[in-house]
């Protein structure tokens, strides 16, 4: 009834070459939260900036990104752009649709985090002489970010995990696509995710453990 | 000298301002006294622009705020504004809360906004307060924060809008004499204030608002003393 018989060491032999995958993985995470904070920032601004073109454009983009599969959004950046003849290897492919889906999520995120900052603050600033701009950047944007990074945690981790998809665009670098393949080869399927779902456990509580302390360092009001 | 011609300002279908003429001089004084509701704060915050007027006009050293192509910002670098809340920045400690705008909006250097900031703050009694959280201070503290914060934009004129209101009684005190310092430094000064005291001892002149009118302007002694306005006997009756 049970005759699967496991084979570690040759599982074992090829961690070095899965960690190696797991930096990469590591890296497109890294990548895509800095662009996704980058751009949710600025789909934050186009929501407050009370024009309707740039703000249905943040809330189609947050729509898009929150309620479609995070699978579906690596496809359109790989085979949908592809089809206007933008050819995007699967490293960027990969990038640019878990960036799209951080974005998404991420201004969302803002939003609920701007609600707690109360309009007191921005009249202070404008009393103080700031234009709109200058008082969200110096008064309520650091405050926002205050409220919404440990919710931006999970993002981060979410986004470690979704960087498995990119096995589905043809990515063979990272930790899901380099274990894909070990799996093809030697068929000791158990054994390599085994190891895999390891190593993308650790790196999650690494990054969780990581953003406490951070957290603790950066924000001491 | 701020000039307010005919100020007239509704908020839907209430209108909180009904023709409001009055001039402040260099160096005055001005207390506004009167019931909840009576369009006192209104009037400051349609001063430094943060409100509209539906209108009339208000002109401040010749400029008119609510006239098209007038920069506020600019116009509020002059209008030194505290509110009821304390509004303190909590990200920021006490020193940089007060560095924060000369550095932004008057393009000072760290070293001269930081002098300038230590100064105010060492004037409001603050002196040792520079590197803590304003979460970590009283209401007074902090509102004393907030005055600093406002001065060192070295405005010509300052607006306080209640700003005792929410503190605890045992704390009014601190944040009275620092305006009655300014006061006696020779600062312009508009203060809407629910303190009878403080209204007669340190104005050069005492306004009733009343229902969205100015129902009396007089000094102190002849405003406390002698009322004319029904509403303002009243209002008085009822403070004592």
């Amino acid at each position: 009834m049970f005759s699967y018989t496991f084979h570690w060491n040759q599982a074992l032999k090829a961690l070095p070459q899965m960690l190696d995958g797991a930096l990469v993985t590591l890296q497109i995470a890294l990548l895509s939260m800095a662009i996704g904070l980058a751009v949710a920032l600025a789909l934050t601004l186009f929501r407050l900036s009370g024009n309707r073109i740039l703000g249905g454009f943040a809330t189609a983009w947050v729509e898009i990104a929150r309620n479609t599969p995070a699978l579906f959004q690596i496809y359109m950046a790989h085979f949908g752009l592809g089809s206007f003849g933008i050819h995007l290897s699967p490293y960027a492919a990969l990038l640019a649709g878990i960036a799209f889906n951080n974005a998404g999520y991420l201004a969302e995120n803002f939003r609920g985090a701007l609600k707690a900052i109360p309009e007191t603050q921005t009249r202070a600033g404008r009393s103080l002489g700031m234009t709109s701009l200058q008082a969200f950047r110096y008064i309520v944007m650091p405050q926002m970010l205050r409220v919404a990074f440990l919710p931006a945690t999970n993002q981060m981790v979410w986004a470690i995990l979704m960087t498995s998809l990119g096995v589905t665009v043809g990515m063979n670098t990272d930790l899901a696509g380099i274990t894909q393949e070990l799996n093809a080869r030697s068929f000791r399927t158990f054994e390599f995710f085994a190891i895999a779902a390891v190593i993308y456990y650790l790196i999650a509580k690494a990054v969780t453990l990581a953003a406490r302390v951070l957290a603790a360092r950066m924000f001491r009001y | 000298m701020i000039e307010i011609e005919n100020v007239r300002k509704s908020f839907g279908q209430l209108e909180v301002l009904k023709g409001i003429n009055l001039t402040v001089e260099k160096g005055e004084v001005l207390t506004i006294i009167g019931g909840s509701g009576s369009g006192k704060s209104t009037l400051l915050t349609c001063i430094n622009g943060l409100e509209t007027i539906d209108g009339g006009r208000i002109v401040v050293d010749g400029t008119d705020v609510h006239a098209k192509g007038t920069d506020l910002n600019k116009l509020r670098r002059k209008l030194g504004i505290v509110f009821q809340q304390f509004n303190a920045f909590p990200h920021l400690t006490v020193l940089e809360n007060v560095m924060l705008a000369p550095v932004k909006v008057l393009g000072q250097s760290k070293a001269e906004a930081e002098a300038m900031a230590v100064r105010q703050l060492t004037h409001v009694g603050l002196g040792d307060k520079l590197k803590v959280y304003p979460s970590r201070m009283s209401g007074g503290q902090q509102q004393r924060m907030a005055i600093a914060r406002a001065l060192a934009m070295s405005p010509a004129y300052m607006l306080f809008d209640e700003v005792t209101s929410a503190l605890d009684p045992q704390l009014v005190g601190e944040v009275l004499d620092t305006l009655r310092m300014l006061a006696s430094e020779g600062m312009t000064m508009i203060c809407v204030t629910h303190e009878m005291k403080f209204a007669r001892e340190v104005s050069d002149r005492v306004a009733f608002f009343h229902k969205g009118v100015m129902a009396e302007i007089a000094p102190p002694e002849a405003l406390f003393g002698a009322p004319k306005d029904a509403d303002l006997k009243t209002f008085l009756a009822a403070t004592h």
